[in-house]
């Protein structure tokens, strides 16, 4: 099990590992509140400035799974993993014009997820279970993907087993990340967030540096990977498209893969948490500013795919290139922190996403069904054993389902959120849309998005429009029949219900004026 | 949607701007001019990325004042 363990990387790596399950204790103790009060165990009392929340959101979007999977992608593919890019320039004016606003009603009416919202707007508790019930089924892959993540570095460090021992490591990990998040909280991934995302600056930025040294310069790297493409593309017999530009077929799956994705990305309940947990509209507005340096970090980790061709290695799964290029390249105490960054880089989601999960379930979808009476403290209690349930939940997904299982569901998670755009959105700038007709719209959205991206023999992110060769993504193609739909049922079911958001409420309405 | 920029078309402009951009994918497929051995695909999408916060920035000094 241990025999070809790499034993420097893997002392730094149990050492960084060890702090950060500190400070995740210690963070219970971190800007002291009530934490048998679901608004400070599940959203840090809403006290976290333009730092932290930097930290805090960086280190919550960015994930484990995009340090393996984007680069990975671009391995395997070129420069169609890109998408990353266009997708991570498209979020944040989207945060920076809507986020604000959700904030400041979500504030003043003590609200603490999406769904929170959407009942308060429309005053439509089954719009609200829809939406609720959306973030949690997309939010299970995701969680699971980023243990996939971790998996990928701990064997890397040479770590096997056979069965179910192959995943001993990855299991006293996960149960060590459940206790601290059962205890403090949003507070745990807020301080952790600091170790990783320092940890994951200096190792890219040593790698944008230290690999073109090695391998003879950015134009060699691109050359060998243009080269490693050419070969591939040609082996497959054209079946394969790689390359170091977009083929002509690939260009429309990457706009609007890219649109999609960034319109879903804010709408899963651990984006909103973190944002949520902000102190203040400013520190959004700010962060919509600052976080895209980890888009360039992004961009950088995206290479790193095409520096394993010039690198020369060669791996059956693509997912594996980057760990093996910091063995390549590093010596092992680096790569050992390197893989230590990436797994504490899963941490930091997973925990967001728990409790994110966890506070949907409890308030949207138990208080409104179950128990209309829960009191905040009974709250936190129902959050804190979900946000258990929930981690216990991934880790067995990935035990006993095949991982290509989480893939699939990942990608139709995608399509999924982005069918809760309209609901979330819209009734932020107009009083045209009423609770039911988003529901319908919802609806239509969700069956043709994941009717769509069935086919006999895969699940597929992209759908040919009308034999045109023209490939658009599903969830784009869903959420363009939500809104079609929305729009017209609104005309047909005016939003009567009471809506206790209302303008007088939020001063950025003009008073006494329509708001469209 | 004019309601959505306060109103402010220059506003909207700058915020919008750079994701158009980053979307006209066939403007920058292309492999010439290089930069330091990148291709212009990579090194045009990279610096995209600091151009599009210098836009939000300028919007936000037009929001605070």
């Amino acid at each position: 099990m241990i025999a070809h363990l790499n034993w420097t990387a893997t002392a730094v790596f149990i050492g960084f590992f060890l702090l950060v399950t500190v400070l995740g204790f210690v963070a219970a103790h971190w800007k002291r509140g009530d934490l048998t009060d679901l608004h400070e165990w599940g959203l840090g009392g809403r006290r976290f400035g333009p730092w932290i929340s930097w930290f805090l959101i960086g280190g919550d979007l960015y994930t484990a799974y995009t340090v393996i999977a984007v680069p990975a992608v671009v391995y395997a593919i070129g420069a169609f993993g890109f998408f990353a890019v266009p997708y991570t320039i498209i979020i944040y004016p989207i945060l920076f014009v809507v986020f604000p606003r959700l904030w400041r009603i979500a504030h003043r009416k003590n609200y603490l997820t999406a769904s929170d919202y959407l009942l308060g707007r429309y005053g439509n508790k089954w719009l609200e279970l829809a939406v609720a019930f959306t973030g949690i089924l997309a939010k299970m892959p995701y969680i699971a993907l980023q243990l996939v993540g971790m998996e990928k570095v701990i064997q890397a460090l040479g770590f096997q087993g056979e069965g179910l021992w192959s995943h001993l490591p990855l299991t006293l990990a996960f149960l060590i990340l459940a206790l601290y998040t059962y205890r403090s909280g949003l507070r745990a991934p807020a301080m952790i967030a600091f170790v990783k995302d320092i940890m994951i600056y200096i190792f890219v930025i040593a790698a944008v540096i230290i690999v073109p040294m090695k391998l003879g310069g950015y134009g060699v790297i691109f050359d060998s990977a243009r080269e490693a493409f050419a070969q591939k593309t040609a082996a497959s017999g054209g079946k394969v498209t790689a390359g170091l530009l977009l083929a002509p077929q690939q260009v429309w799956p990457f706009i609007t893969l890219a649109l999609g994705s960034a319109l879903a990305l804010f709408m899963y309940p651990h984006s909103m948490t973190a944002i949520l947990a902000a102190r203040d509209a400013h520190s959004i507005r700010v962060n919509a500013i600052t976080l895209p340096a980890y888009s360039i970090l992004l961009g950088l980790i995206a290479l790193m795919g095409l520096m394993a061709h010039a690198a020369g290695i060669k791996v059956a799964n693509p997912q594996d290139a980057v760990p093996q290029l910091f063995l390549a390249i590093f010596p092992d105490w680096f790569a050992g922190f390197a893989f230590a960054a990436i797994a504490i880089g899963a941490l930091v989601p997973a925990a967001v996403m728990s409790i994110g999960a966890a506070n949907t379930f409890t308030r949207n979808i138990w208080k409104p069904f179950i128990h209309p009476q829960m009191s905040a403290q009974e709250e936190a209690v129902l959050a804190k054993l979900m946000s258990l349930v929930v981690k216990l939940g991934a880790l067995v997904f990935i035990l006993f389902v095949p991982t290509k299982f989480a893939l699939d569901l990942q990608l139709l998670g995608g399509v999924w959120m982005s069918q809760v755009v309209p609901a979330v959105i819209f009734g932020l700038f107009t009083r045209w849309f009423s609770g039911w007709a988003l529901l319908w719209g919802w609806a239509v959205g969700m069956i043709l998005g994941t009717w769509l991206a069935w086919t006999p023999s895969a699940w597929v992110p992209v759908h040919t429009l009308f034999g045109s060769g023209v490939a658009v993504y599903n969830g784009l193609i869903g959420l363009i029949a939500n809104i079609l739909v929305a729009t017209l049922l609104s005309a047909v079911l005016p939003d009567k219900a009471h809506d206790e958001t209302r303008e007088e409420d939020d001063e950025e309405f003009p008073k006494g004026k329509p708001a469209l | 949607m004019i309601e959505m920029f306060g109103g402010n078309m220059k506003k909207a402009l700058l915020l919008l701007l750079p994701s158009v951009v980053a979307l006209c994918a066939p403007l920058y497929n292309v492999m010439e001019p290089r930069l330091f051995g990148f291709p212009f695909f990579y090194w045009f999408l990279l610096l995209l990325i600091p151009v599009s916060s210098v836009f939000t920035f300028l919007v936000y000094k037009e929001v605070k004042r």
